[in-house]
């Protein structure tokens, strides 16, 4: 049972120009998506909560890259780059922010609850930890399937408290169930740092009661996630059970758009901004390493910048859903 | 003074009992807390020891008799410096005949209300229903216990399809808590007989996530009061994804177990949560009374696409009717059933409060009062125009239920029927249900609190002005 820190990323080898320029582009899709989302909300285009994951980029495009097609993945509310990451369009995203039919949900999810099973996501989950335990089931059908598929289930260090976490934990392992734990550790739950809600801190070491390996990574280095990711992944495919992943990370914007950041300093946010960001991070390993030049690079800020805007555009273009959707999808119709 | 050996109740609703095997013989001398026999009931094989210490003087019952009523003699120990030899068997016969119980546990059971505790209601189950549609004329019929007609449906489910399986605890090698599952792990393997550790909420969610992913999980909770752990994933997962993902993520997945009142368990085991989950959009809720029922009900509930809560009652589990012996019996969802017809009065019930309506409706036909009685079988959706229908003819309603009254599903129906028959109504709807307090443990409070066969004759009375 091995519960440590690996937050040591210059042993392995480095990533080829494609996979860079790939997580670069990724990354600042999410970034830029975000940003849009945040604008539309300030707008009255998207309302209720919503919750930004900038700054976290690396953890799920890290993730991703080590994952097979037909791995599950679940997460909780803060999901939007979950998505994206797994291929989903940006459009059917964006438009079910403004609760439009061409939502991934038809308008009925909004920013918390989108799914799709063409790409094997399963939500977007709005009560915190519940995807801990629905994680743990999807890796169990996988296991019943014995289809050597494996499930990632993320959630952030307050979800970490919860109990049902504690209770998956003892049955993936008990089971030796396929999935990988990714707990976002972004250092608060809400306004709630880390050490004021939590005894052991170290959130990797979670799962050793249980017998669960973890491991704490570097979550601003996507390179360094997607080694652990490696790691992890084939010890579950191969297996041997559960795996977690703690990402140590950071949210730059507040825990949803009604955030009074009264809990952090300003301070504290620019220095991670301007010494730890994930896109600037590659940007120097792609120029320092003379895979692209910022000329290149521009290109690719524009392509994404012209995505974004045109998911937004699409959002606002899209319709309301039709009066008659009220009562549809309440149940299956056997 | 010789001590007679008794024959324990095992459960909070044992009755009787098999006596399967004495391990001392007459003449041995045993102390207090040494095993002396083995007992069986329908749920659960136990051994009895010596509560006192003595030697064994006669053993009354033979090894192997079944029926044998609790608080029985089985066995008679001499004290110190008594002659074994001298002593005499008791009067009361200690097997299955016609033996009065004795005496104190006739006076636990001298409610009618509170059968589990002594004899059990005599309700004629053979007699036809009065209507039935599903059941073709000359069906052969099986005498079934409701237990084994849920383990059946399940069974043949898990034959049918192989995503369906089954998880809980104990639901495996310990062949159920209430013996439901008896038998499946043999048959099926532990792939799909799924023992869990004590973890309500976190299998209920993984039950859920299989179910997203693909598998039909039936997900036993011991009883329904310890799914309060895991309400969350039945609600907010279970029941609200398919709506919240535009309808891309069914939940084709059974949550099932005894719900309401056992007996003598006190208030944390005792609750009624029919209108909880009746309230909820994306659920379906099911309450069957008897066994063909319950057997036909789960297997629609295992096929059916979306989350089912399937409410079972632990105190008629051992109770027996007659099923139809037919290759799939399975019933539609959603549909009441008149299980008699009549003309003064409608009574709706669910669940083990059908056989206290029945007998009501009995006793009221000797007071002259014609009493209609519909099984609501389902609570969501709620089959209204049966009950409308009902009431349109009889112009009164009783809705009985076994849980408490306020915001309940007598009130559902009561409003239902205030709404859609107004003008039909000849007297106020009139509910019964459980008093508005915890369920007392001791023995009088509890009868005193729980809804049963008086109560309906009452308000049926009262309805049809009669008193």
């Amino acid at each position: 049972m091995a519960a440590k820190r690996n937050t040591k990323s210059s042993a392995a080898k480095a990533a080829g120009k494609d996979e860079l320029l790939k997580y670069y582009r990724d990354m600042l899709m999410m970034r830029r998506f975000e940003e849009k989302a945040g604008q539309l909300y300030g707008m009255g285009l998207i309302a209720g909560f919503c919750h930004l994951y900038i700054g976290q980029e690396a953890v799920v495009t890290g993730i991703q890259a080590a994952m097979e097609e037909g791995d599950q993945v679940i997460t909780g509310y803060r999901d939007h780059a979950h998505m994206l990451a797994c291929g989903m369009d940006p459009n059917g995203v964006m438009a079910e922010l403004t609760g439009r039919e061409g939502g991934y949900s038809r308008g009925k999810g909004g920013s918390m609850h989108m799914f799709s099973r063409e790409k094997q996501f399963y939500g977007g989950h709005g009560i915190v930890g519940a995807q801990v335990a629905l994680g743990t089931g999807l890796a169990f059908a996988d296991r019943y399937k014995d289809n050597k598929k494996v499930a990632v289930a993320y959630f952030g260090d307050g979800a970490a408290n919860q109990g049902q976490v504690y209770e998956s934990f003892n049955m993936a392992k008990l089971w030796d169930l396929p999935v990988i734990y990714v707990i976002e550790n972004n250092q608060y739950a809400m306004g709630t740092a880390v050490k004021r809600a939590s005894s052991e801190t170290h959130l990797y070491k979670r799962g050793a009661s249980f017998g669960i390996p973890g491991e704490e990574v570097d979550g601003m280095d996507v390179e360094a996630v997607k080694r652990a990711a490696e790691k992890a992944v084939k010890h579950a495919r191969d297996g041997k059970g559960p795996f977690i992943l703690e990402m140590k990370t950071y949210r730059y914007r507040g825990h949803s758009m009604s955030d009074p950041a009264k809990y952090r300093t300003r301070e504290e946010v620019d220095d991670i901004r301007s010494h730890h960001d994930p896109i600037d991070l590659i940007k120097k390993r792609l120029i320092e390493g003379k895979h692209a030049s910022e000329e290149e690079l521009k290109e690719i800020d524009k392509e994404v910048k012209k995505i974004v805007a045109d998911a937004a555009q699409f959002a606002k273009d899209s319709p309301e859903p039709d009066p008659s959707e009220l009562y549809t999808d309440v149940l299956v119709e056997a | 003074m010789s001590i007679e050996v008794l024959m324990p109740a095992l459960s909070p609703t044992m009755e009787e009992g098999t006596l399967a095997k004495w391990l001392i013989k007459e003449g041995d001398s045993v102390e207090s807390g040494d095993v002396i026999a083995e007992i069986e009931t329908d749920k659960a094989t136990m051994e009895v020891e010596a509560v006192e210490e003595g030697v064994v003087a006669k053993l009354l019952v033979a090894e192997g008799t079944e029926g044998v009523k609790v608080n029985a003699a089985i066995a008679i120990l001499a004290e110190d410096g008594e002659d074994p030899a001298n002593l005499e068997a008791p009067k009361a016969a200690p097997s299955n005949d016609k033996a009065e119980p004795v005496a104190e546990a006739e006076e636990d059971a001298a409610t009618e209300d509170a059968p589990e505790t002594g004899e059990p209601v005599v309700i004629d189950h053979a007699a036809p229903d009065a209507s039935d549609p599903e059941i073709a004329s000359g069906t052969a019929m099986k005498e079934t216990t409701v237990r084994d007609a849920l383990r059946d449906a399940m069974a043949e489910e898990m034959r049918r399809d192989d995503t369906v399986f089954v998880m809980g605890e104990e639901v495996a090698e310990y062949q159920g808590a209430y013996k439901v599952t008896r038998g499946l792990l043999d048959e099926f393997g532990p792939k799909r007989v799924v023992d869990t550790p004590i973890t309500e909420h976190g299998f209920a969610g993984l039950g859920v996530g299989a179910a997203f992913n693909g598998l039909k999980p039936v997900v036993e909770f011991m009883t329904f009061n310890f799914a309060m752990q895991a309400i969350d994933h039945i609600i907010n997962s279970a029941a609200k994804t398919l709506y919240m993902s535009g309808g891309q993520m069914g939940c084709p997945i059974v949550f099932r177990g005894p719900n309401g009142a056992a007996s003598r368990v006190g208030a944390q085991h005792s609750q009624d949560y029919s209108a909880w989950y009746a309230n909820v959009p994306g659920l379906k809720v099911i309450a069957p009374y008897d066994a063909a029922d319950a057997k036909g009900l789960l297997k629609a509930a295992i096929r059916d696409p979306n989350p089912v809560v399937f409410l079972e009652h632990e105190l008629i589990y051992g109770e027996t009717f007659d099923v139809p012996d037919v290759e799939d019996w399975v019933l539609p969802i959603g549909k009441a059933k008149v299980r008699r017809e009549g003309t003064d009065v409608t009574i709706t019930a669910h669940s083990r409060m059908v056989g206290f309506a029945l007998e009501a409706a009995d006793i009221l036909a000797q007071e002259g009062i014609s009493a209609e009685v519909i099984d609501l079988r389902t609570l969501r959706p709620l089959d209204t125009d049966t009950v409308v229908q009902s009431v349109k003819k009889t112009n009164r309603i009783v809705c009985a239920e076994e849980g408490w009254g306020r915001m309940g599903v007598g009130a559902e129906i009561a409003a239902v029927v205030t709404a859609e028959a107004f003008d039909y109504l000849d007297a106020p709807p009139v509910r019964v249900h459980q008093e508005d307090v915890p369920l007392p443990y001791a023995g009088n409070l509890e009868k005193l609190s729980l809804p049963g066969t008086a109560d309906i004759v009452k308000a049926a009375k009262a309805v049809c002005y009669a008193e």
